[in-house]
C-alpha cells in the first residue's frame, strides 16, 4: 500500500495557498500595503537617485572633467599675490593645453542705476574676460550675445546669471544700461549658469580690451581656465604652477572645479542610503504585518487547519500551504511596490527632465526582498500551523 | 454478529465481511495523568462495508475520542484501528494522512466548509489531497454535488447557502472520494429541524446506494432511525444493538434495510 501516502500537486500549494488571501482580499490588500509601500519607497529611492545621478553625470561629462582653473594664492600671503602678466600666454603654451581663457578682476564697483548708493553692489563684482572665454568654459547664452571683437573694444557689458538676477535685469527686450563706475554700460547679453566657475555668475563682464581702456583695469589674470587634453590632466597640473609663475610657483593654486560636482554626485549617496534605510524599516515593519496577519490567520483557522489535515493534508502540507499565504502577500506587496516605486521614478524623472533609469537589479532587488521577507514572515505561523493537531484543529 | 448486518455493497470483497470497513481490537486511549485518564477502555467495534451506524453516547463518554480514534485523527494508546483491512498502529504520520485522504470522509457538525469558496472547490478539496488533477476534482465534484441533491447550487459560495445545503455540500465533499466509510459527526446538531429531516433523508438514501456511513451523535432519535447503534459509557462500548424496528438479522438480511428510509 505505498500509494496510500498524501500528495499535493505543486499546483495545489499555490492554489491552496492563494485560496485563503482570495477568500478574504481587503485583509488581503491591507496586510500587502505594508510591504507595498517599503518596496516602493527603496525602488523609487534608488531609480530617482539612480536617474538624477545620471543627470548630475551628464552634466559633468557635458561640461567636461577637463577643466583646469589656475588662481593666484594658496602660498604664504596669498591675499596680496596675483598671476604674472604673462600667464595666459604660459598656459596657452603648454601641449596638452587646448584651449585656454582668462578673466580679469576690474577693481569698480557696478550698480543697476545711479539711485543705489555708492557700495551697495549686492556682491556682484566686475571682470573682464577675453572672447575664448565662453567656448574654454562650455557657456551658453541665455540671452542677447557675447562679446565679439567689436563690441569687446567699448563699453558693453555682458552679466553672469546671479549678476543679472542681482541687478534686477531678466531680459533685454528693451536697452538695458547698468552704471559701472560712473559710466553707463549697455547690457547686450546675459549668460546661464557656469557650473565649473562659479564665480563668473556673480560676475558683470566686460571684455578686456575696454576694461584697460575704460577702467584701469590690469594687465595681470585672476583666473586662468584651461582645457587640458584627455588623459593628460595630472601631468598638467603638476607642470602649472611653474609654467603660470615660475618665480613664486608655490602661491599658484590649481583646481579641478569638475571634482566639486563629482563630491556632489557622492554626496547624494549620502542622502540615498537614509531613505533607503527608510525604506528598510518600512519593509521589515511590513514584514512584521504579514507574520501578524499570519499568526492571526492560523488562529481564526484552526477549523480549516483540523479540517485539511481529516482530509488527508499532511503536516507538511499545511506548512506549505501558509507559508505559500505569506508569501504570497509579499508578492502581491512587492509588485505593487515596484510598479508604484517605478511609477514614481518614471513620473518625477521626467518632470526634473531627467533620464530615467531603473536599473533592472533594483526591480530585482525589491521584488526578491518581498519575496524572503513573506517566506521569513511567515515561517513560524506556518510551523504553528503545522504542528497543531488536528484533534485539536477541530474542536475550535 | 454485525457482519451479517451487511446491505449489499457494490464495493464490497466477494466473500463478505473479510475486510472490514472499519475494525478496532481492543483499542484503549488514556490520558496521561494520576491515575490516568481513560477516554477508551478495550473498545471493539467492527463496522462492515455497507453498513449504517449510530455511535450514540452523553457528552463526556469517550464518543469524540471514539470518533478521532476511528477517523484516525488520534492515535490509540494500545489497540488495533485498521481502516479497509490496513493496520494504522505502524505506518507514518504521513501515510495515515494518506489513508484519510483515500478512505475516510468526514462531516462536521459545523461543515467545517472553506469561505469564499464554490460548492464545487469546496467539494473538491475531498480530492485534493490524492494529487487528483483539478479537472478531474471538478467533474467528480459536480457528480457528487449532484448526488446529494445540489447539481443546482454548483457555484454558490457557503454563505449564499442555508444550512442544510451546507450541510449537503459537506457530505458530498465526504463522499467525492468514495471512501471506505464516512464519518458523520453529529451532522445535524446545527441544523433546524426541517434540514435535519433532509439531511438524514440523505444519509439514508447514500447507505441504500451502498455507501457505510457512522453517524457519532447523542442523539437518541436519530440513534434509533439508523439500522444499527453502538453506545458509548464512561470509555467502554456499553450496547451494539439493532435499533428497535430494524431486525436482528439472523434469519432475514432485512430488504427494509435496504431501503433504510423511514
Amino acid at each position: 500500500m505505498s500509494s496510500t501516502k498524501s500528495v499535493l500537486r505543486p499546483g495545489d500549494v499555490l492554489r491552496v495557498g492563494a485560496s485563503g488571501p482570495l477568500a478574504r482580499r481587503t485583509r488581503t490588500l491591507l496586510s500587502a500595503l505594508g510591504i507595498s509601500i517599503g518596496i516602493a519607497a527603496m525602488v523609487a529611492v534608488l531609480g530617482l537617485s539612480e536617474s538624477s545621478k545620471s543627470a548630475l553625470l551628464d552634466e559633468i561629462a557635458s561640461l567636461g572633467t577637463n577643466l583646469l582653473t589656475v588662481e593666484a594664492g594658496g602660498g604664504f600671503g596669498a591675499g596680496d599675490s596675483e598671476l604674472p602678466d604673462h600667464a595666459l600666454g604660459s598656459i596657452g603654451r603648454i601641449p596638452t593645453v587646448t584651449e585656454a581663457s582668462a578673466a580679469w578682476s576690474v577693481p569698480v564697483d557696478v550698480y543697476r542705476n545711479e539711485f543705489i548708493r555708492d557700495g551697495e553692489t549686492g556682491g556682484v563684482r566686475v571682470a573682464a574676460a577675453d572672447l575664448d572665454l565662453l567656448t574654454t568654459l562650455n557657456g551658453t547664452v541665455a540671452e542677447g550675445r557675447y562679446f565679439d571683437e567689436a563690441s569687446a573694444a567699448y563699453p558693453t557689458a555682458v552679466l553672469g546669471s546671479v549678476a543679472a538676477e542681482r541687478l534686477g535685469v531678466r531680459d533685454l527686450d528693451e536697452p538695458t544700461m547698468v552704471r559701472i563706475d560712473d559710466d553707463w554700460v549697455e547690457v547686450i547679453g546675459i549668460l546661464d549658469e557656469f557650473p565649473l566657475a562659479a564665480d563668473l555668475d556673480r560676475a558683470v563682464i566686460i571684455g578686456t580690451e575696454a576694461a584697460q581702456t575704460w577702467f584701469d583695469a590690469g594687465d595681470a589674470p585672476a583666473v586662468v581656465y584651461a582645457r587640458v587634453a584627455d588623459g593628460a590632466i595630472e601631468e598638467t597640473r603638476d607642470v602649472l604652477p611653474r609654467t603660470a609663475d615660475a618665480e613664486n610657483p608655490e602661491e599658484v593654486s590649481v583646481s579641478r572645479p569638475s571634482d566639486a560636482l563629482e563630491a556632489q554626485a557622492a554626496a547624494d549617496d549620502t542622502l540615498t542610503t537614509l531613505f533607503l534605510g527608510l525604506g528598510a524599516v518600512a519593509l521589515l515593519v511590513g514584514g512584521i504585518g504579514i507574520a501578524n496577519v499570519m499568526v492571526i490567520a492560523v488562529i481564526e483557522r484552526r477549523g480549516e487547519i483540523g479540517l485539511r489535515r481529516a482530509l488527508g493534508a499532511t503536516r507538511s502540507h499545511i506548512r506549505r500551504q501558509f507559508l505559500t499565504e505569506a508569501v504570497l502577500l509579499s508578492v502581491l506587496g512587492g509588485l505593487a511596490g515596484v510598479v508604484i516605486g517605478s511609477l514614481a521614478t518614471v513620473v518625477y524623472a521626467t518632470s526634473q527632465g531627467w533620464r530615467v533609469i531603473l536599473p533592472l537589479e533594483v526591480v530585482a532587488a525589491g521584488f526578491g526582498s518581498a519575496v524572503l521577507i513573506g517566506a521569513v514572515a511567515g515561517l513560524y505561523p506556518a510551523m504553528r500551523a503545522a504542528e497543531l493537531s488536528p484533534t485539536d484543529a477541530l474542536r475550535a | 454478529m454485525s457482519g451479517l448486518l451487511l446491505t449489499p455493497d457494490p464495493t464490497a470483497v466477494p466473500d463478505g465481511g473479510a475486510r472490514p470497513a472499519l475494525e478496532l481490537r481492543r483499542v484503549v486511549k488514556a490520558y496521561p495523568g494520576s491515575p490516568p485518564v481513560h477516554a477508551l477502555d478495550d473498545v471493539s467495534i467492527r463496522i462492515d462495508h455497507g453498513e449504517l451506524v449510530a455511535v450514540v453516547g452523553p457528552s463526556g463518554s469517550g464518543k469524540s475520542t471514539l470518533l478521532n480514534v476511528m477517523g484516525t485523527l488520534d492515535r490509540p494508546t494500545e489497540g488495533v484501528v485498521a481502516i479497509d483491512g490496513v493496520d494504522t498502529a505502524d505506518r507514518s504520520d504521513d501515510e495515515v494522512a494518506g489513508i484519510r485522504a483515500r478512505k475516510i470522509g468526514f462531516v462536521f457538525q459545523q461543515f467545517f466548509l472553506l469561505p469564499g469558496m464554490s460548492a464545487v472547490d469546496n467539494v473538491g478539496n475531498g480530492l485534493l489531497y490524492q494529487g487528483v488533477p483539478p479537472a478531474t476534482r471538478r467533474t467528480r465534484s459536480i457528480e457528487a454535488l449532484r448526488r446529494v441533491g445540489l447539481g443546482h447550487r454548483l457555484d454558490h459560495t457557503p454563505n449564499q447557502m442555508s444550512g442544510g445545503e451546507r450541510q449537503r455540500v459537506a457530505v458530498a465533499r465526504a463522499l467525492v472520494h468514495q471512501p471506505a466509510f464516512v464519518l458523520a459527526d453529529e451532522p445535524t446538531g446545527n441544523l433546524d429541524s426541517r434540514s435535519t429531516e433532509a439531511v438524514m433523508q440523505l444519509i439514508h438514501d447514500l447507505h441504500a446506494e451502498g455507501t457505510t456511513i457512522v453517524v457519532i451523535t447523542h442523539d437518541l432519535a436519530i440513534a434509533d432511525a439508523l439500522p444499527r447503534q453502538i453506545h458509548v459509557l464512561d470509555g467502554r462500548i456499553h450496547d451494539d444493538r439493532p435499533s428497535p424496528g430494524f431486525e436482528p438479522a439472523t434469519a432475514t438480511p432485512t430488504a427494509g434495510m435496504n431501503e433504510g428510509q423511514p
